[in-house]
């Protein structure tokens, strides 16, 4: 290059672009890999044969497969909704109000973050069997309860902490003018606090969703026979032989995934550029 | 008079030991621009927050047209406020911002929009209703904050340093376009300020406040000329203060001995004979005269020989354009701020530093403080 690169001018320099490739490689090679060999024309994902669609077919066409899918689906949906009303609310009462043993109620609400998976998935597996057994001859969403108290258990302190962080930029006078203006206290709460935690709103929602959708270990304990979900149902797959057939499965759920951060992201990066500039 | 529209009767509000507000008492009337004056941290500001109802009273009660505000919340009461940060809402246009309390109070969306767009002229907002806080100025964001607290017509509108977050120039125009706007609208204006140029230019009366106390209520030229006592006498303006004893007290003339100046007063002082009193000269209210060997020192008209008359030295002077701030240095190192109008472009015989000098003031210049 002859031109000399400005300070700010990262990516003229070619280390740093060699790094950032390498760093893309890392990150992507494994996933890039996965979704190539769900085209793969060969019952063994080893060896490249040539293109086809074929697996995607079978993974339409697999009635286990695909309940297991709408299990999943479903958990993340219903946890997601109740952790978020739950989270939201642990965080208001936490930010607004003082109450005895408050540092203690704080602390055990990060709890489920750092306690290992493991202890959590033997816990509920203890809790649901010994304390408090689900029925199993409920009919279909019921019947998934377990596994969505489960979820929401470790899915709702993360909003609760998100929300936490957002509710600090605050300010109050915001609220005290909406008031002054006629507004009750709910009014106030409705019209002027929740479009602030918005954001937060959004990012805890898909952290929740995501959570959901893709946790295998506490899931494991707490899910019957019928209640499959779709990592594990991918896991007892995997066990007999790995085929396309689940590659094409975890494409979907890439997309799925993929898609909904996608737009999560959007909403709240418009959101978040209107707050701040408003301030 | 008629009955005042606002009563604040033995108020006091505390923080655990802290009295941010000390027992005040306070009668605002109807149509009145009101300002609370004072440094930060003196109570005002808590003092506007009860009247909004966003801060509860420990003690007294509050009247607002007769009516006891005690335990009304601040959504009931006949009151909107300027937030001192604005508080306008970052997710709703301009429209829905100045409309928000009207939407609470269900008017009739044709009425709504009738009344929104009255208040948005009223501010010199018009065009710009369907821009969104983030794409106005500070000043704006101002006027949007100031147009949703009018157009819901309160008794009392209540403003919290509404101009300290503007710059210096549109402080100025915001000053007088207050002033007009609460002319036209007749809604008595109650300000919080810690600005003594402010609440001086735009306040038909202004109370003083200092560490939870109010410290005297009083117009402008009132406050200035007639401190009620040392604290207001320094708050407001800049004054020199003489500490001294009060040695002669009568009907129609008095006079103190303080720190090397015999002060002679073409009134009484009641009540303090003997006592320790403060004599407050104003800057301005001083006259600087040249001071030359041999020369006779000036003698003010109406003061017995030596009295209101103060040997010094220019120590120091800042010049700024309008007027020229002396700083003389008088017998004993005592420092003394005089005051000089430029009036004249030339001709004028300036002062110099360490030019020898003579102080002297007029009997009815001294404002006697007891406290």
């Amino acid at each position: 290059m002859s031109k000399k690169a400005a300070p700010l001018d990262y990516l003229a320099r070619w280390p740093l672009r060699l790094w950032l490739v390498l760093v893309a490689i890392f990150l992507y090679a494994p996933l890039l890999t996965l979704i190539a060999f769900s085209f793969n024309d060969s019952r063994r994902n080893i060896v490249w044969q040539g293109f086809t669609l074929d697996w995607y077919g079978a993974v339409f066409n697999d009635t286990d497969l695909l309940a297991a899918f709408g299990n999943s689906l479903t958990i993340a949906a219903i946890s997601t909704v109740v952790s978020l009303i739950l989270g939201a609310l642990v965080a208001v009462a936490c930010w607004r109000f003082r109450f005895p043993f408050k540092p203690m109620f704080e602390g055990a609400l990060a709890l489920p973050i750092v306690v290992p998976e493991i202890c959590m998935g033997v816990a509920m597996l203890v809790f649901f069997s010994r304390v408090m057994p689900w029925p199993d001859d409920l009919p279909w969403p019921f019947s998934l309860g377990a596994i969505i108290i489960a979820h929401i258990s470790f899915s709702f302190p993360f909003v609760a902490v998100i929300v936490r962080a957002r509710l600090a930029s605050f300010n109050r006078e915001l609220e005290e003018a909406a008031k002054d203006l006629g507004a009750s206290e709910w009014r106030a709460f409705i019209d002027v606090l929740v479009p602030h935690m918005k954001p937060a709103l959004i990012a805890g929602a898909l952290l929740a969703f995501t959570l959901s959708l893709d946790d295998f270990v506490i899931t494991f304990f707490t899910a019957g026979p019928d209640t499959v979900t779709f990592p594990v149902k991918v896991y007892s797959m995997v066990r007999f032989s790995v085929t396309p057939e689940v590659n094409a499965a975890s494409t979907l759920l890439i997309v799925v995934t993929v898609l909904l951060t996608a737009i999560g992201l959007r909403m709240q990066g418009k959101d978040v550029a209107k707050m701040e500039g408003g301030q | 008079m008629a009955e005042p529209l606002i009563r604040i009767e033995g108020v006091s509000k505390r923080f655990g030991d802290f009295a941010a507000v000390d027992n005040v008492d306070l009668a605002i009337n109807e149509n009145e621009f009101f300002a609370l004056l004072g440094p930060s941290g003196c109570g005002k500001t808590t003092l506007l927050r009860m009247l909004a109802g966003l801060e509860v009273p420990t003690e007294g009660r509050i009247l607002i047209d007769g009516q006891d505000m005690v335990g009304v919340p601040p959504n009931k009461r006949p009151v909107n406020m300027v937030f001192q940060s604005y508080a306008v809402f970052p997710h709703m246009t301009v429209e829905q911002n100045v409309g928000y309390g009207l939407r609470i109070d269900g008017v009739a969306k044709a009425e709504r929009a009738q009344r929104v767009s009255e208040a948005l002229g009223l501010v010199k907002l018009d065009g710009l209703e369907k821009r969104k806080p983030d794409q106005l100025s500070g000043g704006q964001r101002q006027r949007v904050a100031l147009a949703r607290a009018l157009v819901k017509r309160p008794r009392v509108l209540l403003l919290d340093e509404p101009l300290s977050a503007l710059d210096a120039k549109l402080r100025e125009a915001m000053r007088s376009e207050l002033a007009i706007i609460q002319d036209k609208v007749g809604v008595t204006f109650v300000m919080v300020t810690h600005d003594q140029d402010e609440a001086l230019a735009m306040a038909c009366r202004c109370g003083v406040m200092n560490k939870g106390v109010l410290q005297q209520v009083a117009t402008p030229s009132d406050l200035y000329e007639y401190p009620a006592n040392r604290f207001v006498a320094d708050f407001i303006g800049s004054v020199n203060l003489f500490e001294g004893r009060l040695v002669r007290d009568e009907a129609s003339e008095a006079l103190i001995e303080a720190e090397g100046a015999r002060i002679w007063v073409d009134h009484g002082v009641t009540g303090a004979a003997g006592g320790t009193v403060w004599a407050a000269l104003r800057p301005e209210k001083i006259e600087l005269h040249h001071r030359e060997e041999g020369a006779p020192p000036p003698a003010p008209a109406g003061t017995p020989d030596g009295a209101n008359l103060l040997a010094g030295t220019v120590r120091h002077y800042s010049y700024l354009g309008s007027e020229t701030v002396y700083e003389i240095e008088a017998a004993g190192g005592r420092m003394v701020k005089v005051l000089r109008s430029n009036v004249r472009r030339y001709e004028d015989r300036g002062f110099d530093y360490d030019q020898p000098v003579w102080l002297s003031w007029s009997p009815q210049s001294p404002a006697v403080l007891l406290s």
